[in-house]
């Protein structure tokens, strides 16, 4: 730009320098308006921290930590009220449990499928069927388990009740399939050809070769997607909370109602109980620790897949 | 590459070998088909449940005690308005943001920071949104439980969705592009604007209405911002109160009666056509755009 100026007359020069440096200052306000609109991540992290901090402390003001992190009751809402944050985690425990027990078979071997047997072809076309899984509303899920699921179980199972663990689980598990296997067929992919043909070299069975050389190879990368998927159903909410029910029970039935961290907000929030209060601490509390929960596994999740992405 | 190996075996007489890879690939293929045909069983029973309640009336009218005469207006209303209000906080800070990582930031701390920071907020659960959005903008803003809360909620959790999106999309403009551009005397926001960003459109636009219409499935967010499950009235501006899609569902399943949820499955009809239609626009647009830009060069 310069030299094209100097080429020009003087006056021509001048105006065209005034002009480069405003156009110079709207760079400069572009650029810090484009900083801006990166640190509005940056201050949602800050401010989730803040909230669920703020309303958290002033919690634990009322409520002692050990009685919250050990107590078997949770009846926040009674005369009575206890603090015991184990029934619900317990609830969140066993339908994220029953969705990874559908989950982590289904998800590993369509992965192997995918990456090791399906042509090209048929690969392009179920890979985004199987995530179009995810993409559907998770309250769509809800009234499966519900109106669905439920009443199919029921037939089965003796004692199953209308509200259970097990329906929810289990449509949990179908809705994260998709994830345990999108991101292990990655994984799987990623092993390199060498190695499969040093198995087949060796004598070794197309079985043999998945079993004993591609699969541990992939190892973290695999073990990073179902945590992932551990994670996003302890932070799923519409499903169980539509079809697992609203009581907070320590058990591991999983025919009977029970409550997940998650579905306790939901409970509270739609009762509009007043801001300030004990009661409006607790859904802040309990997703503190819904909050600590997901990201010590999602640290984990990433540190895994680096790790194979390295590789 | 597989067959040799195979042949070998079968005549070392592995026969039964190869009926065990033969199971094997059945079980594969019932774990890969067995969730598709539950989608597709899922879909087929909504149909048959919610598609004889569907009519004009039913989406016309305002919710009601009766389930016969309940409907779904301003819920639908108020879905409409938050999806637009989103797209308004979260495109231009999501493309902004993923235009300063690759553009601007590149080997930056604060785009480090920036990176990691979106990764984890990519793993956040949609209900810690809720709680954010109910302690940030209803509280100490004093935004109330209003649609400019919601939407405000709802752009910070598709946030990271547009900022990943885009900077797929960014990244696909080659570097000589780039170069060539900045040979010819543009300045960097100029290159930006004149020539990366329309070359990357197609993505850009692609990757933000996925992430409008996943905002327009959310549920748990709103309930925890304050969305009302009973609006007898229709939104009058964004500091108004306001009901969605999927609280009014939320609201009908929860119900003992048989009869609000076929009201549920109606809805849940009209959501999941509402996201195919957003979901084959962004198809079109992508399609639309490739064409243009393929006949321009």
């Amino acid at each position: 730009m310069q030299m094209a100026a100097a080429a020009r007359p003087e006056s021509a020069t001048r105006r065209s320098r005034v002009k480069g440096q405003s156009r110079l200052m709207s760079e400069r306000i572009l650029e810090s308006l484009l900083v801006l609109s990166g640190l509005v991540s940056v201050l949602t992290t800050a401010g989730i921290l803040y909230v669920l901090a703020w309303e958290t402390v002033q919690f634990f003001s009322e409520v002692s930590l050990i009685e919250f992190l050990t107590g078997l009751e949770w009846t926040p809402l009674f005369a009575d009220a206890r603090f015991g944050i184990l029934p619900l985690l317990m609830g969140t425990m066993l339908t994220s449990g029953i969705a990874l027990v559908v989950a982590v078979p289904f998800g590993l071997m369509a992965a192997i499928y995918l990456s090791e047997f399906a042509p090209s072809k048929l690969r392009r076309v179920l890979k985004p069927a199987l995530e179009m899984l995810a993409g559907v509303p998770t309250i769509v899920y809800g009234y499966f388990a519900l109106v669905f699921l439920t009443p199919l179980l029921q037939s089965v199972v003796p004692g199953l009740s209308g509200f259970n663990a097990l329906s929810a689980g289990i449509v949990m598990g179908i809705m994260i399939t998709p994830m345990i296997s999108s991101l292990s067929e990655d994984a799987l992919s990623a092993v390199s050809n060498n190695l499969r043909e040093a198995a087949y070299g060796l004598g070794s069975t197309k079985l043999s070769a998945i079993f004993r050389v591609v699969v541990p190879a992939a190892t973290s990368g695999v073990v990073a997607s179902i945590i992932l998927a551990l994670s996003r159903a302890v932070g799923e909410t519409m499903i169980v909370a539509i079809a697992a029910g609203q009581q907070p029970r320590f058990t591991l039935d999983p025919r009977v109602p029970i409550e997940t961290m998650t579905t306790y907000i939901v409970q509270i929030s739609m009762g509009d109980v007043p801001a300030g209060t004990l009661e409006y601490r607790t859904i802040f509390a309990v997703g503190s620790t819904l909050f600590l929960m997901t990201f010590a596994m999602n640290v984990l999740s990433q540190r895994l897949a680096r790790r194979f992405r390295e590789r | 590459m597989p067959r040799s190996n195979l042949d070998i075996h079968r005549k070392k007489g592995g026969s039964s070998y190869v009926l065990r890879e033969k199971l094997f690939v059945a079980a594969c293929l019932v774990a890969v088909f067995l969730p598709l045909l539950l989608l597709l069983t899922l879909f087929g029973k909504l149909l048959a449940d919610g598609l004889p309640r569907l009519s004009w009336e039913f989406l016309t009218s305002f919710p009601s005690r009766r389930a016969a005469e309940a409907g779904i207006l301003p819920a639908a209303v108020g879905t409409l308005y938050l999806i637009v209000l989103t797209a308004l906080l979260a495109l231009p800070t999501g493309v902004g943001a993923a235009i300063y990582l690759e553009e601007y930031g590149k080997k930056s701390r604060l785009a480090a920071l920036i990176e990691i920071n979106i990764a984890n907020l990519a793993g956040v659960p949609s209900i810690i949104y809720g709680l954010l959005g109910l302690g940030l903008f209803v509280r100490t803003l004093g935004l109330g439980r209003s649609l400019l809360a919601g939407a405000a909620t709802l752009a910070l959790l598709v946030l990271p969705v547009v900022v990943v999106s885009t900077r797929e999309a960014l990244r696909t403009v080659p570097l000589s592009t780039r170069e060539a551009c900045l040979a010819l005397g543009a300045t960097r926001w100029q290159t930006i604007r004149q020539v990366v960003l329309p070359q990357a459109l197609p993505g850009v636009m692609t990757g933000s209405i996925l992430a409008v219409s996943r905002a327009m499935g959310e549920t748990a967010p709103l309930v925890v911002v304050g969305a009302l499950a009973y609006v007898p009235f229709l939104p009058d501006g964004v500091f108004a109160q306001f009901g969605a899609l999927p609280i009014q569902i939320f609201n009908w399943v929860s119900r003992p009666q048989p009869a609000f949820l076929v009201n549920a499955a109606a809805g849940i009809v009209v959501l999941l056509v509402m996201m195919l239609v957003l979901n084959a626009a962004a198809i079109l647009v992508r399609d639309r755009l490739q064409a243009k830009h393929g006949r321009a060069s």
